[in-house]
């Protein structure tokens, strides 16, 4: 089938299996490969993206599911080419990541969380991404740079 | 893992899903947030041959006072269903468990109705509408029928609901008793309990205590004789067939199954 799909703010158009996973779609037909499979089980969060801003696991979700709809990936977030989107300055001030596998999944959560949640507590953040799992088990780091995302309006950290 | 082929419609309307359901038959399954569906596709333990996707049938979206009970549309998000200021104030247990199923990006995508569907006892909400003593309006083609919750799951992943018809709603009375409280015991949040235990005022449902989630009816018997909660809740594992896995056998279960009662009916008091 022919999907058109709003990607980083571009339309992308394709003719795929009516099977093919977002995910897949996203890393092998757009090549955009910042977004990673980790279970294929929809348990870890690594492949989360936004879907109309929103996050989802994009291992669970077919591209036909996303026809006429925006996504967001980790590519998209920053506005232009020489600066970050403030939740990766904060991921980066607040050394929120080890071996990095996790980290785009975690980073779209939480900007989904911010979304939904502006001014979250610390028990906030740590169950706004029960979602995403870091196998390097850096969560305290992680818990840390969306709070200090959090308040970079208020002249924090990021 | 990638699905088996399948070929894939959608829907824009309640009409226009019974339609194409009609068409295809048993090769259809229908396609809603696709939390419990896609999994088991990928996996292969399920191999529909048509997919109907009703993902975005926006009129099955709702919840809403009706007539002296609470209307939740079966496409409401786990998301929409916490977030809700009408469940909040009317049916805070429903809000509550709809908040803690798997994590935000599943409560993003899961629906209420394809849960129900779905039919497995494992997970949360099913007992919660048994709970609730919630009536499951179906529509087929020859029009629409109400199955109390109770009769509604038949056995493991088999629920009432036909080849052609679709969950549309559920009708849920506004509780007599205001007490209420959720308990389940998980290792990661996205996994299912391994025990859960839904109350509200003097019903008792228990998730994964069974091919079907159950009303511990030997508990809610000894409440309207009186007894305390904690003995009460010491009835919790009677008439119930728990499994055994990897997470736990089923002696394990009935033992969690006693606690959880026990805390969930201290807190449902203490909230009444």
């Amino acid at each position: 089938m022919k999907v058109i799909i709003t990607v980083n703010g571009s339309q992308a158009e394709a003719e795929v299996e009516d099977r093919t996973l977002l995910v897949h779609f996203l890393r092998e037909v757009l090549g955009l490969t910042a977004t990673n499979v980790g279970c294929d089980t929809s348990s870890c969060g690594a492949c989360t993206v936004l879907l109309d801003g929103r996050s989802v696991k994009s291992c669970t979700v077919l591209a036909a599911q996303a026809d006429g709809r925006e996504v967001t990936t980790v590519e998209g977030l920053a506005p232009g080419p020489d600066e970050l989107h403030p939740m990766q300055r904060a991921f980066h001030a607040e050394h929120g990541l080890q071996c990095g596998f996790c980290t785009p999944g975690m980073v779209m959560a939480a900007v989904s969380l911010l979304k939904e949640n502006p001014s979250p507590t610390e028990d906030e953040v740590r169950l706004g991404l029960e979602g995403n799992l870091c196998r390097c088990t850096g969560y305290h780091n992680i818990v840390r740079a969306v709070l200090a995302a959090s308040t970079a309006d208020e002249g924090g950290p990021a | 893992m990638i699905p088996a082929p399948f070929t894939y419609k959608r829907a824009g309307s309640l009409d226009e899903a019974l339609d194409l359901a009609a068409q295809d038959g048993d090769e259809a399954k229908f396609l809603a947030g696709g939390h419990s569906l896609l999994p088991l596709m990928k996996l292969r333990l399920a191999v529909p041959e048509v997919l109907i996707d009703i993902g975005r049938v926006r009129e099955l979206s709702y919840v809403r006072e009706d007539d002296g009970h609470i209307a939740v549309g079966a496409l409401t998000s786990y998301g929409d269903l916490a977030g809700s200021d009408l469940l909040a104030t009317e049916l805070p247990l429903l809000a509550a468990a709809a908040g803690q199923v798997g994590d935000p990006q599943v409560r993003h995508c899961g629906t209420i109705g394809g849960s129900l569907v779905h039919g497995d006892p494992a997970a949360d909400l099913p007992a919660v509408v048994l709970a609730l003593d919630a009536t499951l309006v179906v529509r087929g083609p020859s029009g629409s029928r109400e199955i109390g919750a109770g009769e509604f799951f038949h056995s493991l992943f088999e629920t009432a609901v036909q080849p052609g018809e679709l969950l549309t709603e559920i009708r849920i009375p506004k509780p007599q008793a205001p007490g209420w409280s959720f308990q389940k015991l998980t290792k990661r949040a996205i996994d299912w309990a391994i025990v859960g235990v839904a109350v509200q005022g003097g019903n008792v449902a228990l998730v994964n205590m069974g091919q079907t989630p159950v009303r511990a009816s030997a508990v809610e018997q000894a409440l309207a004789a009186g007894a305390g909660t904690r003995d009460a809740a010491a009835h919790a594992a009677e008439g119930t067939s728990a499994p055994g896995d990897i997470n736990g056998s089923p002696g394990y279960r009935e033992h969690l199954a006693r606690v959880l009662v026990a805390r969930a009916l201290a807190e449902s008091a203490a909230r009444s």
